[in-house]
């Protein structure tokens, strides 16, 4: 080993050691968990079984791992979509302005994440500020239902995390040399040809990270979905939080928990390949 | 017969700045012209005037006739070749030169040929499938010229085409630069603070100072009967003799040593010698300015005198090579 690699391995030594202690092997007993058998009165009994993974593939328990793909999809999306156009006009703003810009798109994240959900409720509620709002401006009908909807999951989920994909977009933004974008309209193409050609595939990994980041946080979310879907929406994270809490059938919360560490980690390394594969293609022409 | 370009008492101002201030300029088909200047001299903005980037907000910019002062960088029948080259890097170079083609919307089979055709003539055909940053930096430089040149453009825009090269690399390319010209027969106008590169490149240069137009005209005119004194420091070196009120400049390399005759002589003493190969350079102090004369002796010359500090030396030169200013 080499005095360098010596070194650095000494200085990953601490980080190394709490990811093992508190990451690696818990999840490594939960995985085990999965492997056992519910107790007739709660607790675990221990004999081997695949039930549990098995039962991940019943209708109800797949659909709602369907539903919850399908709402943290939804909010990925949004919240890309706005995101991007955020982080679009932060980066195009005076070099100056773009901290301060910046401060603001992140500064929710310095509140509380179960306050800034309750926020919505009273925004929502059936006679909450929208409401109050619809009337001063002469609506007389009846409430809009908002509250305890998959769209206010949804919204929830938009709202706090949002700023993960301002973040990750306004990287790669920013650091586009403004002329390719001149060169593109030097070459005749128009501003939407420029975006869609120059921009847009340049500011791609920035897209495909904070898309990871809001997917994986929502589709394992369960406050959100708790107060904001009213329980009537169930997500993945809360029936996990059912199975340990109030089933008391943690092997099968194990093996929830588990078909959702592999969804993420599934994501997360695709991620992960796409951005390596843009830097390995470079490497390997330079090197022939 | 009408100019190809005509920029017509051209004025922009950045706030308060002045970046260009009433310039007004003809360049006929055909030509490679130099825009000379120091930074902040408006060769740039007005580069950018003509690339579409910036609007005059006074004159008007005429190209065959037609002003297009305000139309649209991506409709003018004009291409700009980037300092930083701005080739696309997620594309290929033969992807990057298709670019402006597919822009055009032509058909595939004529696009393939016209890009095969430039890649041929700028030597990059064994390149085609690279990403620019598989590239060298000559390479690139030659990829954001095929880039422009397969538009065919009525006028083709360099901004300080040679400013990233090495210094051997660039004396290759300026020759390089004139060649393709000829053989694509497409207007050049280079943007450059480097007076050497203007004088070997170009047909006609213009020198700008603080938005201004200071003189236009042909390497050998700016060169041998620089219109002010600030032209005539700005290229070459030249040195400045105040006699009776007046400006006498004279170039080193018209300064002889030892002259058998001469119009006018002065006697010095070499206080410095800088030995640069094809010449010596030698610093002579006399009585007729403040400043050293700089004096240009070729190798011969020098060989010949056995020329060292401190030595004594008279110097000479005729009337007919001296240029003299009023202010």
């Amino acid at each position: 080993m080499t005095p360098s690699n010596a070194r650095s391995t000494l200085l990953m030594a601490p980080a190394l050691a709490w990811l093992t202690a508190l990451m690696v092997v818990p999840c490594g007993l939960i995985l085990a968990l999965g492997f056992f058998r519910r107790g007739t009165y709660g607790g675990i009994e221990y004999t081997f079984t695949l039930e549990n993974f098995g039962l991940l593939l019943d209708p109800l328990y797949a659909g709602i791992f369907l539903t919850s793909a399908r709402i943290a999809g939804t909010a990925t999306l949004i919240a890309v979509v706005i995101g991007y156009a955020a982080a679009y006009a932060i980066a195009a703003a005076p070099r100056h302005r773009q901290p301060i810009l910046l401060f603001f798109a992140v500064l929710p994240f310095w509140s509380n994440y179960l306050i800034r959900t309750y926020a919505w409720i009273v925004l929502l509620n059936r006679e909450g500020l929208i409401t109050h709002g619809l009337r001063m401006l002469g609506y007389e009908g009846e409430p809009p239902s908002m509250l305890y909807t998959e769209g206010a999951v949804i919204t929830g989920l938009v709202y706090n995390y949002l700023p993960f994909v301002i973040l990750a977009c306004y990287a790669p933004l920013s650091r586009l040399n403004p002329e390719l974008a001149e060169a593109s309209r030097d070459l005749g193409a128009s501003a939407f040809t420029t975006f869609r050609r120059v921009i847009l595939p340049m500011t791609v990994p920035g897209i495909a990270a904070g898309a990871v980041f809001v997917f994986v946080l929502s589709i394992g979310n369960f406050i959100t979905p708790a107060l904001l879907g009213g329980g009537r929406f169930q997500m993945i994270g809360n029936l996990v939080y059912a199975q340990f809490l109030t089933a008391n059938d943690w092997p099968f919360g194990a093996a929830l928990s588990m078909a959702l560490i592999a969804i993420m980690m599934g994501l997360l390394t695709l991620q992960t390949f796409a951005a390596e594969k843009g830097a390995g293609e470079a490497r390997e022409a330079a090197d022939g | 017969m009408t100019p190809l370009l005509s920029i017509d008492n051209v004025t922009k101002r950045f706030g308060r700045v002045i970046a260009v201030d009433g310039v007004s300029l003809d360049i006929a088909e055909n030509e490679f012209f130099a825009l000379l200047g120091a930074s902040g001299s408006g060769k740039t903005t007005l580069l950018r005037m003509l690339a579409g980037f910036e609007t005059p907000e006074e004159g008007a910019i005429l190209l065959d006739g037609a002003d297009i002062s305000h139309m649209p960088p991506n409709r003018r029948p004009v291409n700009l070749m980037f300092q930083s080259y701005a080739l696309f890097p997620h594309m290929t170079v033969e992807a990057n030169i298709a670019y402006g083609l597919e822009m055009e919307h032509l058909p595939k089979a004529e696009i393939t040929t016209r890009v095969g055709e430039i890649m041929e003539i700028t030597e990059l055909s064994p390149m085609a499938r690279r990403k620019p940053d598989q590239l060298s930096g000559g390479q690139r430089q030659r990829v954001a010229l095929a880039r422009a040149l397969v538009k065919r453009p009525r006028l083709l825009l360099l901004d300080e085409p040679l400013g990233a090269l090495d210094k051997k690399l660039r004396a290759a390319m300026q020759l390089e630069l004139k060649r393709l010209q000829h053989e694509v027969g497409v207007t050049f106008i280079v943007v450059t603070h480097d007076q050497e590169e203007a004088l070997v490149m170009a047909d006609r240069v213009a020198i700008l100072k603080d938005g201004r137009l200071l003189q236009v005209g042909t390497p050998h005119e700016v060169y041998e009967h620089p219109a002010n004194r600030y032209a005539a420091d700005f290229i070459g070196v030249m040195n400045f003799i105040e006699e009776d009120g007046k400006t006498i400049a004279i170039r080193p390399e018209r300064i002889r040593i030892f002259p058998d005759t001469a119009d006018r002589t002065a006697k010095g003493k070499i206080v410095a010698r800088a030995y640069h190969g094809l010449d010596l350079q030698l610093h002579v102090e006399t009585d007729l300015s403040q400043r050293p004369l700089l004096v240009r002796v070729t190798a011969d010359a020098a060989d010949r005198h056995a020329l060292a500090e401190g030595d004594a030396v008279t110097l000479g030169w005729n009337h007919t090579d001296t240029r003299q200013f009023n202010d």
